[in-house]
């Protein structure tokens, strides 16, 4: 391999990660467009559609996310104390709660299905124009974030093990960095569409 | 280090020179070296022109003379989808950023590799992988995409064809487009040589500078539609489908919010490269460096404002549709700065006429015309009158082809002694350019003619008084071809039997002559200690 390639850039890397994190955003932002345009056409709908969403399991997992950005940023901080094991711990809590926000949606959408709320379903179909359009994008949105999570998860899993190997210390510790960026990135994203999809009245 | 030729001469293969250690395809494949991914990017993307040519040429073949000629409606549809994919997405828009950009890249700012080498490497596999599923959906059970280029919803949602497996190619290809991107942003801002302030970049990085930005912030545009694509023909979620309360209109909104920015990913760095070879071959610095360089800037932001005017008869609102021409008009600005001021630096120069200027030169002559005539366009009256007409193809081909085609072939001659360490024989290479601008004109202009008196365009089928000027674009499009066959074995021919040259065949001032042909595998030795700025040609061959 090329030698140079293994120079470290700490500075250079961070860049490129928060360059990542907006093209990441701007892909979300053409989802909330579409959202914004057809808010914007069908207000009552979209209220009335907001309404059927679970504001338990949305507040749940908001709560969820909020709280594995604070460990994941605290994770951080242990590791650049050098407290290997709480950081370890707090990075296994990140990932656990990222977990438990998957199985959250998972519910959440199934009971969806079971009250026939689904883009083609008969309910759907029947309804006024722009309630379909509503949970067509709730679940493209949702889906598409849903994904996120789960890469997330991967990386900050990937980031525990380099930790345990010790192959991300304390004065090497962009990786954990860039991946605690990425996990806050998933919870805005979250922080928009919370607010959006359930709290629509 | 050396090897004796017959000749008696030393010569190094610098970067070339195999590693022994594993197979020499591996060497390649899998080499983070960013001058070996440039020509991995340049092989591909030469492969992939010369599929989408061919393509061109059967539809041009098919248009010789009305009626069916050798294909039929729906085959004819899969040539124009297919030629607009790879073009577009496999040959402009990775063609100057990508091949000459890696190479050059960190060459030009002095560093020795860019600052995410194996994310970089990554980026040409996913380019490879998306190419591959976007050409593959020319086989197969449906039969080849029939949409268009464009994937216009609600059509793309139903039709049989491959559109999903060429549109998941497409998202593939644009994720590899974004990590280009912002690998290039990322060693623009951290690895400059001492003494490379910002006043002295070379005027191609400024244009790499401004394409990355694009590159990433409208990118994720297009991933977003293409997702909304699939989710429409896999989950028929219905979001474009005015049965169901959705918009078509969003969809192509959607999409030229990248899409017309695109052009500028496809333009913007061909504009650098032109930037460059004037100011060698014309033996003057470039005439108000600040400004070419700011255009850049301007053209990509304005450019990202002005995606509507491709959507003037789509029904869009009255105010938006001047609101947009108007904005249309102010990208002409910056662009106008440019051409002045490559002509400003001609002036009084003593021009020395080698393949890449005639090619450089080209560019400028086409690009105008292209412009000129995106004024018509751009106005909503007149475009209202010629659009979907072959006046619009005629249009985004001297663009596309006449500028950015051309620059990249001038990028190919200027910088091939470079690449390479041999020169061509610049005869049969003005041969080959006189040949291509003759067939590309006729070609072209007759488009826009025909266009002008009606014909419209992506019919395989056309009225009998359109014949004439129909056989005259064909018979061009078969002289450009005999050109570019031409150019095409010239340098083929000296890649392998080409005179050697030294570090600096041009004379140039920037900082990738002043090592070897071909450039050692670390670029630089030792990092280059920069004292002058890109232009200051009378110290050409001091770092």
């Amino acid at each position: 391999m090329n030698p140079s390639a293994q120079h470290q850039d700490a500075e250079g890397a961070r860049l490129g990660m928060w360059l990542f994190l907006f093209s990441e955003l701007l892909m979300f932002g053409g989802l909330f467009v579409v959202f914004a345009v057809y808010l914007q056409r069908y207000p009552a709908q979209f209220a009335d559609a907001g309404r059927q969403l679970s504001l338990f399991f949305g507040t749940g997992n908001t709560v969820l996310l909020l709280t594995s950005s604070l460990t994941v940023a605290l994770a951080f901080e242990a590791l650049r104390q050098n407290r290997q094991r709480l950081c370890q711990g707090l990075l296994g809590f990140t990932i656990l709660a990222a977990g438990l926000f998957l199985v959250n949606k998972g519910l959440e959408w199934h009971a969806k299905f079971q009250h026939d709320l689904y883009p083609g379903s008969q309910t759907l179909r029947q309804a006024p124009a722009g309630q379909e359009l509503f949970f067509g994008l709730y679940y493209l949105t949702t889906g598409l974030h849903g994904l996120h999570v789960i890469f997330g998860g991967v990386i900050l899993s990937w980031v525990l093990v380099q930790v345990r190997q010790g192959r991300i210390i304390a004065t090497r510790p962009t990786m954990l960095e860039n991946g605690a960026l990425y996990w806050h990135l998933v919870d805005v994203i979250w922080i928009f569409i919370f607010p959006l999809y359930y709290l629509l009245l | 280090m050396g090897k004796v030729i017959q000749m008696g001469e030393y010569f190094r293969r610098g970067f070339l020179e195999p590693s022994g250690k594993q197979p020499a395809l591996f060497d390649w494949i899998f080499s983070t070296d960013h001058k070996r991914i440039g020509l991995l990017y340049l092989y591909s993307i030469c492969t992939f022109f010369a599929v989408g040519a061919t393509i061109g040429l059967l539809i041009r073949l098919e248009l010789i003379a009305p009626g069916r000629t050798i294909v039929g409606p729906q085959i004819y549809n899969a040539l124009f989808t297919l030629h607009g994919v790879i073009m577009i997405f496999l040959f402009i828009i990775p063609g100057v950023p990508a091949a000459f950009g890696n190479f050059l890249l960190p060459l030009q700012i002095g560093a020795r590799d860019v600052a995410f080498p194996r994310l970089n490497l990554l980026s040409w596999w996913l380019y490879i992988f998306g190419a591959i599923m976007a050409l593959s959906a020319l086989f197969g059970g449906g039969g080849a995409p029939d949409t268009g280029w464009t994937f216009y919803l609600p059509f793309a949602g139903e039709t049989t064809t491959n559109v999903s497996l060429a549109v998941f190619g497409v998202f593939v290809l644009g994720f590899s487009s974004i990590l280009t991107g912002l690998n290039f942003i990322t060693t623009i801002h951290r690895m400059r040589a001492p003494g490379m302030t910002w006043s002295r970049l070379p005027l191609f990085i400024w244009s790499l500078y401004a394409t990355a930005w694009v590159q990433v912030l409208a990118t994720p545009i297009l991933a977003i539609t293409l997702v909304l694509i699939l989710s429409e023909r896999v989950l028929g979620l219905g979001l474009f489908d005015a049965a169901r309360g959705g918009d078509p209109l969003m969809y192509q909104h959607l999409f030229w919010i990248y899409s017309h920015p695109a052009v500028y990913i496809m333009v913007l760095p061909p504009m650098g490269v032109v930037s460059e070879i004037i100011p060698v071959f014309a033996r003057r610095p470039i005439f108000g460096y600040w400004f070419v360089a700011a255009s850049s800037i301007a053209i990509a932001a304005a450019g990202s404002l002005v995606w509507g005017h491709h959507m003037f008869v789509s029904g869009m609102s009255d105010t938006a549709v001047l609101v947009f021409s108007l904005l249309t008009f102010i990208v002409a600005i910056p662009s106008a700065v440019k051409v002045f001021n490559w002509v400003a630096t001609l002036y009084g120069g003593s021009i020395r006429l080698d393949a890449p200027m005639l090619f450089a030169l080209t560019f400028v002559l086409l690009f105008s015309i292209g412009g000129l005539t995106g004024l018509i366009l751009g106005s909503a009256a007149t475009n209202v009158h010629v659009h979907d007409t072959h006046f619009v193809v005629g249009h985004f081909h001297y663009t596309m082809f006449g500028g950015g085609g051309f620059a990249f072939f001038a990028a190919l001659h200027y910088w091939f002694p470079k690449f390479f360490g041999r020169m061509y024989n610049n005869r049969r290479a003005t041969w080959a350019w006189g040949t291509m601008v003759i067939g590309f004109n006729l070609l072209y202009f007759s488009m826009m003619v025909v266009g002008m008196h009606g014909m419209p365009r992506r019919y395989y089928d056309y009225l009998p008084q359109f014949t004439h000027l129909n056989q005259i674009a064909t018979i061009g499009s078969w002289i450009l071809a005999l050109g570019m066959a031409l150019m095409a074995v010239n340098l083929l021919i000296a890649l392998r039997r080409g005179q050697h040259v030294g570090a600096n065949p041009w004379e140039a001032a920037t900082l990738e002559w002043t090592v070897a042909s071909p450039p050692p595998p670390e670029n630089f030795e030792e990092l280059p200690q920069v004292s002058h700025g890109p232009y200051d040609l009378k110290r050409a061959g001091e770092a």
